[in-house]
């Protein structure tokens, strides 16, 4: 089912999503999928359990390849070339593509270390240039000044919100265009979410940010665009506000509603 | 429309695409790597049961059965005495070695979970699974072998047994410690007193994982040599006698393969056949036992 | 609630509660206390056995080797002279060849066992994983001697020709490593004992590997590739790491193995009581192949005694590593959570 898509004209396109279907073996996973991701906003990804949202942000990033019953078809626009058919090593995507996931996953390795990992496996470094590209990265993800004192301890050591702060600061460090943000705050306590939404209001300025939420209210709060899948399908994609007070669809409203979901 | 970002992050490009060749290569190179050692691992297996089969599979014959073991160089001669020995000794010594291993290994999993003695216990049975099997034919041998002066088929037994409970206590303390905790209330809150829980629930739920752990250590000793050699030692004729040496399939085979004579090292190939044909055939069935009933 | 309830299946057999018990609690008749008692006590006495088998295996070969400790005390460790007719005795021969043995076997088997772990894990097409991890282990339940005689009937001719002598003949003249391959190369020694202990060792090893490499969370290694790492990379810098405790445990059960094995290495190791030279192509012994060729003709007396004594050492030694073993997972656990 396509869903018009009507982006005003002051916005730039980041992501073209044309026809996109995907299959778990079998299983019709996402159903024919088109819309826009604008440039420098927050789109939100909402829907109840199983609609496809957490698939149809894993295709972005080509997650899927490393499980072989998973596949996609269709167009992922980006900079002029489609992301699913790309010669372009897949490594070099993701590099332009960071991703956050539910829970946070720190590596077993210092702080100082789980910011530099992505950096390391792109650019050489001197030591000088990485203390201050990791010192950045963690002022972006607002944890510097929680960390800078114990850089070489275990990132494992940190609090829930703090350690999902790392694993941000660490996607950041390598300077991607867009970030996919997973459920970020599903596994976090509400004070940790709301530093974390605050985090997401400052880096639209720098990066497209596409987040999945189960939290209705969260994409509300956070989000510039939302998009609404039921099922594998695109029920409605507009703006937050558009999508949220005048939902043009009785799904849509049905789901924000609470009737269901 | 798309407009792109890309031109500011060019200059970045070049220098990661060279870095990024390198990276691939090492990649390649090493899952190249691990697919050798997949390959190195496999050929090991194969050659060895290829010439296992190979040499062994001519001297298998009913003779092998029915027949004793051979003085040097003649004609005629079979394992039925060492294959008869090894039977006897290694299921007595699982049945004697079984009881132990799983209330010791009960007591670990339902009895001592926060005790000194059972931590100790668990501490104590890895030393024993790691210790030299010939060791602990040492041991028989000071307490069985030179108290009562002679070698015999009990001292085997005991030394088998030895090696058996430690496994047997391992695999029953993990396999108990599976089954939920849930199961275990359940049956108390009906007001089920805790020998029963244990016996006819606990035990049971986890039956299939005890069994495949007492099928493997079965295997296990099917296998061992050293600890019969200074115990049961070996005999060259047919004996039912546990009081006296006794033959065993291991052992005979590493006299006549250490020997230069032929038809000892053709006898000796076949008993190599028997052993790793049962030793295998018991693995494959208790594997598949246990993900069948698991 | 109705009138009538069936009587509960747990009420003592025969008994039907009686329309004014309802309200009282069922009565349960246990069945005799003493088979409670009884029961935990039969559990306990399995446990203090295992205790006392221990104390046991340690006080007899104390006692066994009593004479041999008596007449040399520690300098048995490295005094190599092992002569049974002039009653003089030295284990350095045995132990230098224990050891070496199992530290070829380790050098040869880690790498090996990480190759097919990570072949396992992240190569191997779903439908080849498990009749490939099952081969592996089935090469562990192989019995030691098998091994040991194929390796010397059929391995140690084949190794002689096709890598001593070529390695003999390349290293001629070279300072260390020529002494290193110098010796008659027929296919015994402290190199061929190795390989076939490698080999007998690597299915422990890479069984291990495997288990924990496979109970990584995806979502740590998902997190690595997310950022643009190669399959490489991801295990080498992330899944290695996160498992390091379960890998330590491994090489640890594998050195311990190697160290008590018998069979595998009797046959090829030579059996021969002196130590002229670094070689790994001469013959030499181990102490459970010394062991097991002299043990049952040995004399009771400084012999028997002597020998008994090599056996302590062994244990001790396989009881050392196994104490490392325990306390590099204990510290590496515990620094997981404070320092990196």
């Amino acid at each position: 089912m396509d869903a018009k898509v009507a982006i005003p004209l002051n916005e730039q396109v980041k992501l073209s999503v044309r026809n996109l279907n995907f299959y778990y073996g079998g299983f019709h996973a996402l159903k024919n999928v088109s819309l826009d991701i604008p440039e420098r906003k927050v789109t939100a990804f909402i829907g109840p359990s199983g609609c496809g949202k957490s698939t149809m942000l894993r295709t972005f990033n080509r997650m899927y390849e490393l499980y072989p019953e998973q596949r996609a078809q269709g167009e992922i626009m980006m900079d002029g070339s489609n992301l699913l058919t790309s010669k372009e090593d897949v490594s070099l995507i993701r590099a332009k593509i960071g991703m956050v996931f539910q829970k946070p996953t720190p590596f077993p390795m210092s702080i100082y270390d789980n910011v530099a990992f992505g950096v390391k496996l792109f650019e050489t470094l001197p030591r000088v240039e990485m203390d201050e590209r990791v010192e950045w990265a963690l002022k972006k993800a607002a944890l510097w000044h929680e960390v800078k004192d114990k850089l070489g301890q275990s990132g494992s050591g940190l609090s829930g919100g703090q350690q999902q702060r790392l694993c941000i600061a660490r996607a950041i460090a390598i300077k991607p265009e867009v970030l996919l943000l997973d459920e970020p705050c599903s596994a976090l306590d509400p004070i940790s979410t709301g530093k974390i939404e605050e985090l997401i209001h400052e880096l639209k300025d720098d990066y497209t940010v596409v987040i999945v939420t189960h939290n209705m209210q969260q994409a509300a709060r956070s989000s510039d665009y939302t998009a609404y899948m039921y099922l594998g399908d695109l029920i409605e994609f507009g703006r937050t506000q558009d999508v949220f007070m005048r939902p043009t669809k009785k799904d849509t409203e049905d789901y924000i509603t609470g009737r269901f979901g | 429309m798309n407009a792109s970002t890309a031109p500011a992050r060019d200059d970045r490009e070049r220098p990661r695409r060279r870095l990024h060749a390198r990276r691939k290569l090492v990649n390649a190179v090493a899952l190249t790597l691990a697919l050798t050692a997949m390959a190195f691992g496999l050929f090991w297996l194969i050659w060895i049961l290829i010439e296992t089969v190979r040499l062994g599979i001519g001297g298998l014959s009913l003779t092998l059965f029915t027949q004793m073991t051979p003085p040097p160089q003649a004609d005629t001669g079979g394992l039925a005495n060492a294959i008869f020995g090894s039977v006897i000794m290694v299921t007595l010594a699982t049945l004697l070695g079984t009881p132990i291993g799983v209330l010791a290994g009960i007591y670990l999993a339902e009895y001592g979970r926060r005790s000194w003695l059972a931590s100790t216990t668990r501490f104590i049975n890895d030393i024993l699974l790691s210790a030299p099997s010939i060791v602990i034919g040492l041991f028989i041998y000071s307490v069985v072998v030179a108290r009562l002066g002679t070698f015999s088929g009990y001292a085997g037994i005991l030394a088998l047994a030895l090696i058996v409970i430690p496994v047997v206590i391992r695999t029953t303390e993990n396999m108990l410690s599976l089954i939920p905790n849930a199961l275990r209330e359940a049956a108390y809150a009906l007001g089920t007193p805790k020998w029963r829980v244990v016996m006819t629930v606990t035990l049971k739920a986890a039956r299939a994982g005890v069994v495949t752990g007492i099928l493997l250590a079965f295997a296990r000793i099917a296998g061992e040599t050293a600890p019969l050699l200074f115990t049961a030692l070996s005999n060259q004729f047919w004996t039912s006698d546990l009081s006296r040496p006794m033959a065993s399939l291991p052992v005979t085979i590493f006299k006549f393969a250490m020997s230069p004579y032929e038809n000892w090292q053709k006898l000796a190939w076949a008993g190599v056949f028997l052993i790793t044909m049962g030793v295998l055939v018991l693995n494959i069935f208790a594997r598949t036992f246990f993900r069948n009933k698991a | 609630m109705s009138a009538t309830l069936p009587a509960p299946s747990y009420i003592a057999t025969g008994e039907t509660i009686r329309a004014d018990m309802r309200n009282r609690p069922p009565v349960v008749r246990r069945a005799s206390p003493w088979a409670d008692v009884l029961f935990s006590l039969l559990a306990h006495a399995a446990a203090w056995l295992t205790l006392a088998l221990l104390a046991g295996i340690i006080v007899s070969l104390l006692v066994g080797a009593a004479p041999a400790i008596r007449e040399y005390g520690l300098s048995f460790l490295w005094r190599s002279e092992w002569d049974p007719v002039q009653n003089r005795y030295g284990g350095l021969v045995m132990i230098y060849g224990t050891l070496m043995t199992s530290l070829i076997a380790l050098l040869i088997a880690v790498p090996v066992s990480f190759g097919i772990a990570l072949f396992l894990t992240e190569l191997s097409p779903l439908w080849l994983k498990r009749p490939l991890g099952t081969a592996i282990e089935l090469l562990a339940a192989v019995p030691s001697i098998v091994y040991g005689m194929w390796g010397l009937l059929v391995f140690s001719p084949i190794l002689s020709q096709y890598v001593q002598q070529p390695l003999q003949s390349i290293f001629k003249g070279v300072p260390f490593l020529g002494q290193l391959f110098s010796g008659a190369p027929v296919g015994i020694g402290l190199l061929s004992a190795g390989i076939i202990l490698a080999i007998m060792v690597i299915p422990f090893i890479a069984s291990v590997m495997r288990d924990v490499f496979d109970v990584t969370p995806p979502m740590l290694k998902e997190s690595a590739y997310a950022l643009g790492s190669t399959t490489w990379e991801v295990v080498w810098k992330v899944v290695l790491p996160y498992t390091k405790t379960g890998v330590v445990g491994g090489i640890m059960l594998g050195l311990g193995r190697a160290l008590g094995e018998t069979m595998a290495v009797t046959f090829v190791i030579g059996n021969f009581n002196q130590l002229n030279s670094l070689s790994l192509f001469e013959a030499a012994n181990s102490i459970t192949s010394a062991l097991a060729n002299e043990f049952g003709e040995a004399a009771p007396g400084l012999h028997q005694a002597s020998l008994i004594y090599l056996g302590l050492v062994l244990f001790f030694i396989t009881f050392v590593v196994l104490g490392i073993s325990k306390i590099l997972l204990e510290q590496l656990k515990r620094r997981e959570g404070t320092v990196a």
